[in-house]
This record gives structure tokens, sequence and C-alpha cells, in this order.
């Protein structure tokens, strides 16, 4: 195995045997495409005039004068589909056509890769697949919709806890019944290398940005970056390009849930990065939420984006070498920062965003952050608004 | 029992018929009476699986399996005591297949030396390709456990080369592309992928064989050993006569090992 495949510990290729030729092939393709002159015009062409890039920096004035700090928000919520993650299916998308699939497969949690990888195959002409855990599929409905309006063909997940790493599992039985014909497009920088490296090089343009354009506004670079952290793609993706900067302090803001505790089966919350311990889950070693056996518990959070039970193995490497903090905040922070965003600066962030911006809200004035901070608005919460208006309501444990 | 001793007592023109069933489904004391009927009907090895919450090498008969035995309580400390206390009433390999998390969570060394205890003879793991096997490997080797390693149509020629070097026991040979359950196509090409194979340990084919028909075409390819999961696990799962089902059904299959039905 290459030493590209690990990220200290963590990382890795825990995957069937059938699979390995196919990641092999993925891992040499990807490294001669992506500097090849004709796939970078291409994903250009997409990334700009497709997908709506670059996004702004937006200086959020109202939010900086009431917490007393300066707050940027990189606004990825203003992208086609209205997440970061088209940045990542349209450059995997352009890959499987250079590839000579045309079959991709995708999992799902909030339905938002989801629809980014339905927009990016129906554009590449692409046969898509998406595999969404039932219980997903009754929280985030018109994100469904969405896909199924896009051509692509959504498969309910029942096992399990009927969500996201479900999905996972799913789409690789999939992808290893199928595998001459078909890309697995998987959405965060999870899985067995390459695909936590994939994911990480496509989503850097986020962090790419940044670091321009908080230049150009205040001629330096920020004292903060917040992103929040499902599986870690909008969070590797903006942190990547300030690694090296290690001045700058990385904070990845995973759910919190309900609270910190775990049951037997499952744990109220999702931050495995956090609290979980290592293992192998999805191909890689990482943190994973796990009981005392091995068996992985079933995860949650008010974002179904969130509600994951693993982690980026680059992330885990980031928190061991102690280059990356590691925060939560709890379903009802996130809602409180989802109003205060809505009213203050008349932006309607996602659920998942919610969470960076409520750690944000909860250090401001503690002058743990520093005065210049950039928080990734990963996305735009209109797909949240059910939930939100149901918790109002206090019908509570959607 | 040694996995090879067995393959050494089978007559030339036999092959091992190699069950698989999930321990702990419906319940630990059902799987000691499961085994015991498999034994009677001819099964020559037997594959006791320990569920995982996420099989993803499964299809859904066994994943329904694995959720069941969790359900009931099945654990890997059970798992242990549950082979313990079986393993020296049957004189026939048992072998361990389950996923690489519930190993290394206990500790690679610990859990094949806790193998190794039980009567646990081989273990097989789908999510450990070659690449990653070696801290397992050397436990192995060192507690005198037998590493099952898979080879599929389209592992190439130097990791079978490798895969190859590093299993002990027998090699899965998995003819078809996807996860395991039951198929009325196994693949033609079993017999290629067979001579493609050059090697000393004998060669056992899985994933998607239910049918005595199969078994025999199998066997006529060349393969040492047939190996049958998701038909036992569908008598389980009916509920009805399982245990008669289960003897009558391995007998029928083991009927198939003989190329030239000298025994039956
Ligand atoms: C808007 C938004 N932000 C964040 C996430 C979490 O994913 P990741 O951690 O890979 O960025 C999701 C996932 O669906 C999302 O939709």
């Amino acid at each position: 195995m290459t030493s590209k495949a690990t990220y200290g510990k963590y990382g890795g290729q825990y995957v069937s045997e059938m699979l390995l030729p196919a990641i092999s092939e993925l891992e040499r393709k990807y490294d001669y495409y992506k500097n090849n002159p004709d796939f970078l015009k291409d994903l250009h062409y997409y990334l700009n005039d497709f997908a709506g890039r670059e996004t702004p920096l937006y200086f959020a004035r109202n939010l900086s004068r009431k917490y007393g700090i300066k707050i940027y928000l990189k606004r990825e919520d203003l992208l086609h589909g209205g997440a970061h993650k088209i940045n990542n299916t349209i450059g995997q998308a352009l890959l499987a056509r250079y590839m000579g699939k045309h079959r991709i497969v995708a999992e799902t949690g909030a339905g938002q890769h989801g629809t980014a990888t339905a927009m990016a195959g129906a554009a590449l002409g692409l046969e898509t697949v998406v595999y969404m855990g039932e219980k997903d599929v009754e929280r985030q409905k018109t994100n469904v919709y969405r896909m199924e309006m896009l051509g692509a063909k959504v498969h309910p997940v029942s096992a399990g806890s009927k969500t996201l790493k479900d999905a996972i599992n799913e789409a690789l039985r999939d992808w290893v019944s199928n595998v001459d014909s078909t890309h697995y497009l998987i959405g965060s920088v999870v899985g067995p290398h390459p695909y936590p490296m994939i994911v990480r090089d496509f989503q850097s343009v986020i962090g790419n940005e940044v670091k321009k354009q908080i230049i150009e506004k205040e001629e330096k670079l920020p004292d903060s970056i917040i992103a929040c952290t499902g599986g870690g793609s909008n969070a590797m993706g903006t942190f990547h390009p300030f690694v090296d900067d290690t001045e700058i302090e990385l904070i990845s803001v995973e759910a919190g849930g309900e609270s910190m505790k775990s049951t037997s089966k499952a744990a109220l919350h999702s931050a495995s990065l956090c609290v979980g311990e290592e293992g192998i889950l999805h191909g890689a070693k990482t943190r994973i939420l796990q009981d005392k056996y091995g068996q992985i518990l079933e995860s949650h959070s008010i974002s179904a984006g969130l509600d994951y039970s693993g982690v980026g193995p680059e992330l885990s490497y980031l928190k061991d070498s102690e280059r990356l903090k590691t925060a939560v905040a709890s379903d009802k922070e996130a809602l409180d920062a989802f109003h205060e965003l809505c009213h203050l600066e008349g932006i309607i962030p996602a659920l998942e965003s919610s969470h960076a911006i409520a750690h944000v809200l909860k250090k401001a004035k503690t002058g743990e952050l520093g005065n210049i901070v950039v928080i990734n608005l990963s996305g735009r919460g209109d797909k949240d608004l059910d939930t939100v208006i149901k918790s109002s309501k206090g019908e509570g444990n959607i | 029992m040694k996995i090879s001793e067995k393959f050494d007592d089978l007559d030339e023109n036999e092959a091992a018929l190699i069950s698989y069933v999930c321990a702990g489904d419906p319940s630990p004391d059902a799987t000691k009476n499961i085994v015991s009927s498999l034994v009677r009907g001819g099964a020559d090895i037997i594959e006791l699986g320990l569920p995982f919450s996420d099989p993803m090498a499964d299809g859904p008969t066994i994943q329904a399996a694995s959720k069941r035995a969790i359900e009931a309580g099945m654990n890997p400390d059970l798992y242990f005591e549950l082979v313990s206390s079986i393993s020296n009433k049957f004189n026939i390999p048992f072998v361990c297949m389950t996923y690489y998390n519930l190993i290394y969570k206990r500790g690679t060394e610990k859990f094949v030396q806790d193998c190794a205890q039980s009567g646990i003879s081989g273990v097989i793991v789908p999510d450990l390709p070659v690449e990653e096997s070696d801290e397992l490997a050397n436990a192995c080797q060192k507690n005198n456990v037998d590493l099952i390693l898979i080879i599929t149509p389209v592992t190439g020629k130097e990791r079978i080369q490798k895969v190859t070097e590093k299993s002990s026991g027998f090699l899965y040979i998995v003819s078809r592309l996807g996860v395991t359950g039951a198929r009325s196509n196994i693949a033609e090409n079993t017999g290629q992928l067979l001579k493609k194979v050059n090697s000393s340990i004998p060669k056992a084919v899985g994933f998607g064989i239910y049918t005595p028909k199969q078994v025999k075409n199998v066997v006529l390819s060349g393969a040492n050993g047939v190996i049958v999961g998701s038909a036992f696990v569908n008598i389980i799962a009916s509920n009805d006569d399982i245990y008669n089902r289960i003897e009558k059904f391995a007998a029928e299959l083991k009927n198939n090992c003989y190329i030239n039905y000298s025994k039956s």
C-alpha cells in the first residue's frame, strides 16, 4: 500500500477483495486526470458556470456588531443545489466520465449529496442511483422529489438505523455488484483510500478561495476558521489550504445532539471525532462511535447531514496531532443559531452549518476565537424548514 | 480439528461441504442444535458467523440473520463461550467469519488467542484485503490459526500470488461479483478461475451456491470444497422444523460432493 493511503495510523483500504482493483484504478486515473488540461478545463467550466463559483466571502455586519468580533461567512449556501456538495459531485462525475463509467451510485443523508449527485449525473449524462435511509427519506422529503425530478433513482434503505451509515453500506453493496460499469460517488472525506484524498481535493476550492478573499479584504489571514463536521468534507475542504498556517486555529464542530450520552445501541449525538474511539468503518480506520465489542452505534442529530457514526480519517489524524480543535453544538444550540442568522443577516442556514455558527456565537465573547473569524456556511436551510417548524412546536425528536 | 487434517481425511473424489450459519441466530442454544444437524447431515467444516452491526459484504439474508443474532444477545464474549461448549463435541474444524472492527476492538492478538482457545481453526474477514492483513496474519501464525483469504474474478495475477502466499487452511474462491446470497446463476467461469489459482492449498468456492445441482457443478469444475450459507440461513429464518430440514438439506448437498457418486 502506498503511504498516501494513510494519515498517521488512520485511513487505509478495509474493503472487500472485489473492490481492490476498482480503488487502485481510481487512484491511478485520478492521479493522471487531476493535472490533465482537458479535465481541468471541463471542471472549471462546470464549477464556475454550472455550480456558480466563486462564492462570496461575506462580512456579516450585524452578527459582527452584536458579537464583537469580525465574522465572515463563506457562502457555499449560494451554490447550485444549495450546499458545498456539488464541488465534489462535479469533480467525481467528471472523473467517472473520463474513466469510461456510465453509471454512478451515491449514498445520501440529508439528501444534499444525493441532489448534487443527481445534478452532476444529469449534466454529464450518467445513469444515477442514490441510496437513502428510510428515516432520512421521511425527514428530507423535498430532496427526494428533487433527485427524482433530476432523473435519479432513489432507493430507500430499511436496514439498521435507516440513516446515512446504512445508505453507505447499501451503496457499497451495489458498487461491489456492478464494479465494471459503475463509479461509487462517495459524498464525504470517508471510505477507503483514495476517496478521502479525492473528496478533500475537490472540496479544497473552498479554502483556496477563502485564502485569496480574506487577504483581499483584511490584508491578512484569519485567526480562526470554523466548519461543521459530519463526514468532514466541507471542513477538510475549508481547512486543507490552511493546515500549514499553524498560527490559524481550525475548529471542527460536530453534532452534540440531545446529549453526549449513549444507550447500549445508540449515541444521542454524532460526535465521533470528539468522543469516538479508533476503529474500522466503511473502509477506513478512523474514530467511530462503537460499543465495547466494536458494534457500530447509531448516531443522532437534528441535522441529517451530520448524523453519522464515523468521520474522515484525515480529521482523526489532525485531531490527534493537535492541529485541529474539536467541539460540539447541541440540537438546541444549532436551532438557536439558525434563528439568529435568519433574523440578523437574512440568511437561512442549513441546520448542519448552524452547528458551526452556534460554536462561534458561544465563544465570541470569551476572546478564544481571536478577532477575525471565518465560518464555512456549507449550505442553505430551505430543506430544513419542516424540521425547524416541528421542533419549535415542541414535537421534538425528529 | 485443523482444517488441513479435514481435507487430508477426504477421499480423492470427495469435496468438503462447508456450511455457514450465523452464531446466535435465532438464539445461542438453537445454534448448538443447528450445528449438530449440520454435522449429522454431513457438513465437513462449519463457518460460524460472528454477527456485526454493519455487514457490508452480505446480502439481505445474512444481514437479517446478523440482526436477529445481535438482538438475541450475541456478542464476541458469548461467541467464544458458545464455540468452547461445542467445538470438542464434534470432530470437525470450526471457522470464524466476521468483520474486522470486532477483531480490532478486542485486540487482534487477543481475538486470535480466544479463537485458538475456544476451538476455532480459521478466520475469514471479508473486509480485510491482503494488503491490510499483516497484523492479523502474524497473530494467526503465532497461534496456529488459519487465515483464509478471498480470491475473486477480478483479483489479478500478482494479487492471486500474494493472497495464496498468505493464506492457509483453504482459499475462499468467490466466483461472481456482489454480496452473499442465493443466486440462480453462479458464474460459468468458476472452472477457469480455479485453474488460474495455482496453489497446493485446497480451494473452496462460495457466494451464491444454494442448490444440489450447483454444488455438483462446482465440484465437477475442480473445487476441493463448496461453501453454502444463505440457503441454510433461509431455513433457519423460516422457523419451520429447522433442525430436521437442515440435516436433510446438508445430506443432499453432501451427496453431490462426490465426483463419481461412488459413495451415494
Ligand atoms: C449543508 C451541509 N453541510 C454539511 C454536511 C456534512 O457533511 P460534511 O461533513 O461531509 O461536510 C452536509 C451533509 O449532507 C450538508 O448537507
